[in-house]
């Protein structure tokens, strides 16, 4: 039984022109495909390295590893108070320029200019070479010549952006029309923050393919709620609210939550005794009216809108006024590194941070059961046992996500091509 | 000295969960049995249901000494919650190898 209306068309995929045929993983499950998709897609597009309250003055620093580009980068807060990002690397010999203990690891910290462990090479705040030890053994060496190679960097709402592409798209404009309808979000309000980090035996698409819908949610979980709404909920089943594509963009608005529910007996003890659960406080901050691309059914069951900025870089906005960011980073085919960020405003007093507290945890049980079930995904998708899966209309965005991919693969494929058949 | 404030002090026996990262205080969690997890939970879970007003009226901005610990026994309640109000058993049903990991958390 349909709870929610659908398009004209009868379904979501076929609204968004999507085939309706069982889809294949192939895309997931293979090392060339997945070094096409750092040329094609990580060295071309807009990455969300993180937000501007992590650099709060002048010196003020972080790196981030980007396997998936195949490069470290610093981003710095100059004496200036402007944001530049380089390559993680010092012009001398290319020793990473930045690290402490484990070159792998990221840091973070506030300088006043980098110095190269190696040999003592020193530059500024904006990337300038200041200092060459023992200058005079080089040869007509023009440290003008030799400053950090930079990288484009872009801030859209306080979040942090950083691409590889030498013409880059200006980064408003790439988050494009959904982007545009959450801007006036207030962001930089939530400044109370709960960072997590796992290491996934996934693909990386496999993990937002498991964010982007709520099919599997009343099954999965089932066993997070008391069992009288357990079973009601698995027989309601899931249909979201309204989903929406803007070029590689997409997006899920769902119903849900309990804030405040309709009866008590439907939650958990902690919950009830907290007044808070997986959507958080049922009674969120006052942040005034919503921006317009939030809950864009305009509906009163609203509880949860999930933005995926294409490739790796989810938002969820959720009613009680509070949200989270879901970053994905491929290390290998197979492989990647799951990071998420639980934002509040500042909580006053002892129950308002217990009540977060809550929310944190849940998520993080959720998340354990979402991680176990993707590393058995992965494995017996790579058996090549059986290779076409029928995918629901409450999975769109799911082919939405590997048709981008491929489609960004076979443009970067027929350009190289076609410089190759140029002979350049 | 007291670790809690006088009208809690029937969790002075359960002072070894007043752990202030959220890493610790799963780790205790998981490494307890279920009856260490049910005692534990039947004993502060009352108090926590009790204290809204008191927890309410505790600011964050100076906390004191008391609150903070208070406040670390009472997130771990809500970890310990978890084993006892849905997945009778101290980790989270087929999550076997998975582990998600706290890399930022507020303190408090």
């Amino acid at each position: 039984m349909a709870h929610f209306s659908k398009p004209a068309e009868g379904s979501w995929t076929e609204h968004f022109g999507l085939s309706t045929e069982p889809a294949n993983y192939a895309d997931s499950i293979s090392p060339e495909f997945y070094a096409l998709e750092q040329e094609a897609i990580f060295k071309k597009t807009w990455l969300n390295v993180g937000r501007v309250e992590q650099l709060p003055k002048a010196g003020s620093f972080f790196t981030k590893e980007l396997d998936a580009a195949k490069t470290s980068v610093l981003i710095v807060k100059n004496r200036d108070g402007e944001l530049r990002a380089f390559h993680n690397m010092c012009r001398h010999r290319g020793n990473k320029l930045v690290w402490n203990d484990f070159p792998k690891a990221e840091v973070d910290g506030t300088c006043r200019q980098f110095t190269c462990k190696y040999h003592g090479w020193r530059y500024d705040l904006d990337g300038k070479l200041t200092f060459v030890q023992q200058e005079g053994e080089f040869f007509d060496l023009d440290k003008e010549q030799f400053g950090l190679a930079p990288i484009s960097i872009d801030v859209w709402e306080g979040f942090i952006f950083v691409t590889f592409n030498p013409d880059p798209q200006p980064l408003r404009e790439y988050m494009g029309r959904m982007g545009a309808g959450v801007e006036g979000y207030p962001f930089e309000l939530m400044t109370q923050k709960h960072t997590y980090r796992a290491e996934i035996g996934s693909n990386w698409k496999l993990f937002i393919d498991a964010f982007m819908e709520f099919y599997h949610a009343p099954v999965l979980h089932n066993r997070q709620s008391v069992s009288e709404e357990s079973r009601k909920l698995a027989k309601y089943g899931y249909e979201a609210l309204s989903y929406d594509i803007d070029g590689p963009h997409a997006m899920v608005s769902s119903w849900g939550g309990m804030s405040p529910p309709a009866d008590l007996n439907m939650v958990k003890p902690i919950e009830r005794t907290l007044h808070s659960g997986l959507f958080g406080p049922w009674e969120g901050p006052d942040i005034g009216e919503l921006p317009p691309g939030v809950n864009p059914a305009k509906s009163p069951a609203w509880g949860i809108d999930s933005f995926l900025f294409f490739p790796n870089f989810m938002l969820l906005l959720w009613k009680p006024n509070w949200y989270l960011t879901y970053h994905y980073w491929p290390t290998s085919y197979h492989t990647h590194i799951f990071e998420t960020t639980l934002y509040f405003a500042p909580p006053k007093n002892a129950f308002e941070r217990l009540q977060q507290e809550l929310a944190v945890v849940t998520f993080k049980e959720y998340g354990l059961q979402d991680a176990n079930t993707l590393e058995a995904t992965q494995t017996m998708l790579e058996s090549g046992a059986v290779t076409e899966f029928p995918l629901c209309d409450q999975e769109v965005m799911l082919r939405h996500l590997h048709t981008v991919c491929r489609d960004y693969v076979e443009k970067h494929l027929s350009n190289a091509g076609a410089v190759a058949a140029k002979g350049v | 000295m007291a670790a809690f404030p006088t009208q809690f002090a029937a969790l002075e026996p359960y002072a070894d969960w007043a752990l202030p990262s959220e890493a610790d205080r799963y780790g205790k969690r998981i490494t307890s049995t279920m009856d260490e997890l049910q005692e534990f939970y039947d004993a502060a879970f009352p108090l926590l249901d009790s204290s809204t007003e008191y927890l309410q009226g505790a600011p964050i901005d100076g906390i004191s000494d008391e609150d903070r610990n208070l406040l670390w026994l009472f997130s771990s309640l809500i970890t310990v919650s978890f084993p006892i109000e849905c997945w009778r058993q101290p980790t989270v049903p087929d999550s076997g190898p998975a582990s998600i990991d706290v890399t930022v958390e507020p303190r408090p």
